[in-house]
């Protein structure tokens, strides 16, 4: 059985209660850090561990840590990211609302390492059930002593609060986090300067995703060699997996990095393979900003190895062939996807979601929505399509946060992988307005 | 000050959390408690009308229009009078690969209203929204708190009877 780091006790009835998290051997690790290590210690720990911002982007979660900046007298502040909106993922939904103990243990831990004594969890409004949960778990975890004033006798106070967000898919970018935790719109901050120097209230801040944070009890107890010794190369410990779409076992999955995308797609232990009768035709394996692929080029590279579930397997090949881990929101498809239909799904969203501060962004994604719209519904033209691309080189890069980016590459790839589906509801408008008709020309099945 | 604003005011209960979470924030940043300020007002009126917006920034003595332009840029708030029951589907993708658009439109036909509609008895509204983050047990709607999942024609039927019983 393959290591699990977060899911271990997931299924045992009661594991939301203090009491039988403690019998699992819960806040063993807030003990460890708080009685035998320094910050530094934990921090030295989670650098070593290799551990990446399981949020989307990836990065290193123990540099991201160091460059925390100290000033005397200043407060610092750890936020926890539990704002997941983005389409594909459900896995902190998951987790939270299963185990909400082991984040804050997490909480506590990572607080102290950075030398926070206010800390907060922004989870997103639509999860106000899972706000509860977690309010609960903290009321018992104060109750013991393991949060509030003078913890376990150490000295060290830590006041956690769960802040609830208002509906916005942007506000999981860190700085338009930090804006809304203020109480104001959600507005990607321009950087520099960064959170770690000026980021909520102006003080030292660091943004860690719940996964990410989750992952810190283990490291404390186990060390983080032993995390590392997980995982493929640059891809160590283990990823949390939210699947969606047409397999036989939707859910959420807790892999070792570095199983092959062909064995987490066909074998039981994850999600059974595609439905019954049925193909798969496509996959989008980071949350809906990845670029989606065809299924020969999500299960193998351009050299014909087997494409495994890393960081860098999944971005093997660049754009062209590639694509990313994201946020492990991985959505899969069989033929009876239209690959537009879809597409447009996605463009509605971010045109929705684009917080309109940046131009690039605020009207290329109407434009790439009411195109695709147009296209869809058999009303567009051959030039359509390339303007779609068009218009979405024009948004990457250009904007201020990341969300202009992560609109214009769905579109973009999907073009690059299924024009003809695209031409062909140019070509055949009465055929691709039909209730439920999808593409059935030239396509590679798996 | 209008009659109406005399009007507006949290229940005691509710003025009581309203001064716990205030609280929470450090010493002159009470401005953050605006979201949960807002999702509390909601609780108690259904929607959240200028009114209700003055009263809030009342509490945390800011100028209303700092709560407007905070209101209208989050989609959860709504800013017109809603049915009872407001009924949010999820119509981003995955949710739409496991036949979210057909038990929608159940859903629409069934109640006899359109998205963004609401019944004529006041029960329900209906609403699109965004990813709810539970693609993996799609179609997905939400009920205030509640999270409906897996849904299906059938499922829509209990719930819609469950629901006009209350």
């Amino acid at each position: 059985m393959p290591v699990k780091i977060l899911t271990e006790h997931i299924n045992v009835p009661g594991i939301d209660t203090f009491e039988v998290y403690r019998k699992m051997g819960g806040y063993t690790a807030v003990e460890k850090a708080l009685k035998k290590m320094t910050p530094e210690e934990i921090v030295e720990e989670v650098k070593k561990s290799g551990v990446r911002g399981r949020g989307g982007a990836g990065f290193p979660m123990g540099m991201k840590w160091s460059f925390l900046a100290k000033p005397e007298g200043v407060p610092r502040y750890l936020v926890c990211n539990a704002d997941e909106s983005e389409p594909g993922t459900f896995k902190d939904h998951y987790l939270m609302k299963n185990n909400p103990h082991l984040l804050i243990e997490g909480m506590i831990v990572s607080s102290f390492a950075l030398g926070a004594n206010k800390s907060f969890i922004y989870v997103r409004g639509e999860l106000m059930y899972v706000i509860h949960i977690l309010e609960k778990a903290i009321e018992e975890a104060k109750a013991a002593g393991f949060l509030g004033k003078n913890i376990l006798g150490t000295g060290y106070d830590l006041e956690l609060v769960v802040q609830p967000g208002g509906g916005a898919y942007i506000c999981g970018e860190e700085t338009a986090l930090l804006e809304s935790l203020e109480g104001k719109r959600g507005n990607p901050r321009n950087k520099p300067p960064f959170p770690a120097v000026k980021g909520l209230y102006q003080c030292p801040t660091v943004v860690n995703n719940v996964e990410s944070i989750s992952n810190t009890p283990w490291i404390v107890n186990n060390g983080g060699e032993a995390y590392a010794a997980l995982g493929v190369g640059r891809s160590t410990g283990t990823k949390l997996i939210s699947v969606s779409g047409h397999v036989n076992k939707p859910g959420v999955y807790e892999i070792p990095l570095g199983i092959t995308v062909e064995d987490f797609i066909y074998a039981d232990e994850w999600c059974g393979g595609i439905r019954p009768g049925h193909h798969l035709k496509a996959v989008v394996a980071g949350g809906s900003s990845v670029p989606i692929l065809p299924a020969n080029l999500i299960l193998t590279l351009a050299n014909g190895d087997k494409r495994l579930m890393t960081y860098e397997s999944l971005s093997d090949g660049g754009f062209a062939t590639g694509t990313m881990l994201g946020s492990g929101g991985f959505i899969v498809m069989d033929e009876t996807t239209c690959i537009v239909r879809n597409t447009l799904t996605f463009a509605r969203f971010y045109h929705h979601e684009s917080c309109g501060q940046c131009s690039p962004c605020r009207e290329g994604t109407g434009w790439m929505d009411k195109v695709l719209d147009r296209i869809e519904h058999g009303k567009g033209n051959m030039r359509d399509i390339d303007l779609l691309v068009d218009v979405a080189k024009k948004i990457e890069g250009n904007t201020i946060c990341p969300l202009g980016d992560a609109a214009a590459w769905p579109i973009a790839a999907a073009i690059r992988h299924f024009r003809h589906e695209f031409e062909w509801h140019v070509t055949h408008p009465l055929e691709a307005t039909k209730p439920g008709a999808v593409y059935r020309g030239e396509m590679e099945l798996v | 000050m209008t009659e109406t604003t005399h009007t507006v005011a949290f229940t005691t209960e509710r003025l009581a959390k309203a001064k716990e979470i205030i609280a929470r924030y450090p010493e002159g940043k009470q401005k953050s408690a605006l979201l949960p300020l807002l999702h509390l007002a909601q609780e108690q009126y259904g929607w959240v009308s200028p009114e209700v917006m003055d009263y809030v920034a009342g509490l945390l003595n800011i100028l209303p229009i700092e709560v407007y332009e905070v209101a209208s840029f989050y989609t959860m708030f709504h800013l017109d009078p809603v049915g009872k029951h407001v009924i949010e589907y999820c119509r981003t993708g995955p949710c739409c690969l496991m036949g979210g658009e057909d038990v929608y439109g159940y859903l629409k036909t069934k109640l006899g209203i359109n998205t963004g509609e609401t019944t004529p008895d006041g029960k329900f509204t209906i609403k699109e929204v965004e990813c709810l983050a539970a693609c993996g047990w799609g179609p997905v709607f939400q009920v205030r708190e509640k999270y409906y999942m897996n849904l299906t024609n059938d499922k829509i039927d209990e719930i819609i009877d469950e629901l006009s019983k209350d």
